[in-house]
């Protein structure tokens, strides 16, 4: 047992020796592998890094959060929206006063316009909101205060400013206090909001004024529809429970029967979680379908080179079988070499692929997350590829007729 | 003696080549005794090769019967008639064959990777050394085949073929690649080797060289056609048989 070993241990060593003697070729062979493992390491730490972003921002969305759209939901699960909404803002204070799961509600209308203060202006969308909106967004301002109650009931010409537009119009600061005209009605700005920063499409969520949303269907869209209603849930358990007792509010104050469509839809943040994080799948999914086919295209490579080497080294085969090599003394030979190619390609692709990912990181600035996983994944893969693809040229090494081997030139 | 070496009876050896067969071997008879020294002639194309291949376990014959060493070796697979030429054959070939870019020492040592016994790194060492300075190449034992002159490839090819310690030494026109000064030295080895008992079976068609055995087998046409004891051996052809380790490192 310990002879075999020590003998397929030396057997081994006679692959390596072949490896340090053609350094160049080697290394050029090992290329498609280092360049696959790479890949499919910086590939799995950009996917990573992204949906850890896109979970960050849904977080930052709010808490507990559900969103009601006007719309019908067809069988299919699409969405159907005629353009007329019919969500009002009674709607929204009856599920804050019927629904038991529910904490806050916020309706919301949304206008674009072009805003004016003194001789700088800015466009931008302004929204039309209640007092509980900053609560469900966790969005405080930073400074002067947010409008009150009493402000959505007078229908007051007051705003808070995301904090982009506040720059734009104010870039000495001290906006609060001063007046900005929205479509010609004067405003008077009573707060600034915290920075958000962007939202999942990219949008800069700080580019917006808020304002009651009495304010805007009164005085400048003369709507009396909302366009959704924003709640929160007493708890991350109760979504479920509030979604349902928002459905029955709706459902009765719309006179809808419980089998039919009904005319909103909701969307909670779990949802919304959820379906990005498919879509961040099928995007890693095909990231590593392109990592894959590099790392097969590693391996083809490596055959190709084995296949190369075995042709050109008959002879040293011939030589090998006539002194007493058996036909699996030859094959473990190619083999170890093709391996050995292959894990200390997938090696310095590990190295190379975490180096490029910390690299992407500093200089795109875009969040990566190196995984163990991706790592264990990719060096298996080619530890397999190795043997894989090494295992055809091996075999025809181990194949060959000593005789003919001998007289080849 | 006791039993022959080599003992082969009505060999044949038919190729398939299409519908034609060529019958390389027609039915040969040998006997070779432990310690003899013979010479394989015959013109080309006579069956020398695959007689050589045969008695190497390097093909097997399609029909009749080879004992080696006393050991039916005909019917033997690939793999067992590996370990029959590891451990039983030497060979010597005349492009030397030894691994480029591989010095000698490692080249000498290549056999012992493949036996049977397990050999550490040092016993291998210590063999492919004493072998290499039985062929007079003592000191270089780091030197690449492509740092030695074609008759110290040679030796080098001969060190690693005794190795193992053979029951027959086969080489195939072993001096073919040399020039005459240099063939001597070598045939010089091979009576030294042959002095000590070592079995050789070489295969030339230089009467030069036959000349060193101590027997001649004529092939032609596949079948041994004549088969002479030389009595007066060991003559140079200017006359002289200079000791081997003397010549060896005169050369080196
Ligand atoms: N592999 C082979 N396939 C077919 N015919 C062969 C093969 N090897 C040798 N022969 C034939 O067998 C005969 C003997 O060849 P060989 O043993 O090489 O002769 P020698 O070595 O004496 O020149 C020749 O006619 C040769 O053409
Ligand atoms: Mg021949």
């Amino acid at each position: 047992m310990k002879n075999s070993v020590q003998r397929l241990g030396n057997i081994a060593i006679v692959g390596l020796k072949a490896i340090s003697r053609n350094k160049l070729r080697s290394f050029l062979t090992m290329l498609g592998m280092v360049i696959g493992v790479g890949c499919v390491i910086v590939v799995v730490a950009i996917g990573n890094g992204a949906s850890a972003s896109i979970q960050s921002t849904i977080n930052s969305l709010g808490t507990n959060f559900i969103m009601v759209f006007p719309g019908a939901t067809t069988a299919s699960g699409a969405r159907l929206f005629t353009g007329n909404s019919n969500l009002t803002p009674d709607d929204g204070e009856a599920i804050k006063s019927e629904a038991p799961d529910v904490a806050y509600v916020s309706p919301q209308v949304r206008t674009a316009a072009q805003v004016i203060a003194g001789e700088l202006n800015w466009g931008t969308s302004v929204n039309g909101v209640g007092t509980d909106y900053p609560l469900i967004r966790v969005w405080n301002v930073a400074q002067g205060d947010f409008f009150t109650d009493a402000d959505v009931k007078a229908a007051a010409k007051v705003a808070v400013l995301g904090a982009t537009v506040a720059e734009n119009l104010f870039p000495n600061g001290n906006a609060v206090g001063q007046i900005i005209r929205i479509k010609n009605v004067p405003f008077k700005i009573v707060g600034v909001l915290e920075r958000k920063g962007g939202n999942m499409m990219g949008q800069d969520q700080d580019d917006t004024i808020l304002a009651p949303y009495t304010t805007i269907m009164k005085r400048l869209s003369g709507k009396t529809k909302i366009d959704m209603l924003y709640v929160s849930a007493r708890s991350a358990d109760a979504v479920q429970q509030a979604q349902t007792e928002i459905d029955s509010i709706l459902r009765q104050r719309h006179r809808i029967g419980p089998g039919q469509d009904a005319d909103f839809q909701m969307r909670s943040q779990e949802e919304i979680a959820a379906a990005s994080a498919s879509q961040m799948n099928t995007l890693k999914m095909l990231l590593l379908i392109v990592a894959a086919v590099s790392l097969l295209v590693g391996g083809i490579g490596i055959m190709n080179i084995m296949l190369v080497s075995v042709t050109e080294r008959t002879r040293e085969i011939g030589i090998r079988m006539a002194i007493g090599a058996k036909g699996r003394h030859v094959l473990i030979q190619f083999l170890f070499e093709a391996i050995t190619i292959s894990i200390v390609g997938g090696l310095i692709g590990v190295l190379l692929g975490i180096g490029s990912s910390k690299l992407v990181a500093a200089k795109a600035g875009w969040p990566i997350v190196v995984s163990v996983e991706s790592i264990v994944l990719a060096f298996g893969v080619a530890a397999f590829i190795g043997v894989f693809f090494g295992f055809y040229p091996a075999r025809k090494a181990a194949r060959l007729d000593p005789i003919e081997a001998l007289r080849y030139e | 003696m006791s039993q022959p070496v080599i003992e082969i009876k009505d060999l044949t050896k038919v190729y398939q080549m299409g519908e034609v067969e060529v019958r390389a071997l027609a039915g040969i008879n040998l006997l070779i005794d432990r310690g003899e020294f013979v010479a394989v002639m015959g013109p080309s194309g006579s069956g020398k090769s695959t007689l050589m291949n045969i008695l190497g376990c390097l093909d097997r014959p399609t029909t009749g019967t080879y004992r080696l060493d006393g050991v039916d070796v005909s019917e033997l697979n690939r793999d067992q008639r590996a370990v029959v030429r590891n451990a039983k054959i030497g060979f010597v070939f005349q492009s030397f064959n030894l691994l480029a870019r591989t010095s000698a020492i490692e080249n000498v040592e290549l056999p012992l990777l493949y036996g049977e016994t397990g050999w550490t790194r040092a016993q291998r060492d210590d063999a492919a050394r004493k072998a290499l300075v039985l062929v007079g190449l003592a000191g270089r034992e780091g030197h690449y085949p492509s740092q030695l002159s074609g008759g110290q490839q040679q030796r080098v090819a001969i060190a690693r073929a005794l190795v193992t310690d053979p029951a027959i030494l086969l080489a195939d026109e072993p001096t073919g690649n040399l020039d005459s000064h240099t063939s001597e030295e070598i045939m010089g080895i091979f009576q030294e080797l042959n002095d000590s008992q070592k079995t050789v079976v070489l295969i030339t068609h230089e009467p030069d060289i036959a000349r060193h055995a101590k027997r001649i087998v004529h092939v032609r046409d596949g079948l041994i056609h004549q088969d002479e004891r030389i009595r007066q051996h060991r003559v140079g052809a200017r006359g002289i048989a200079p000791p081997v380790i003397a010549v060896a490192q005169d050369r080196s």
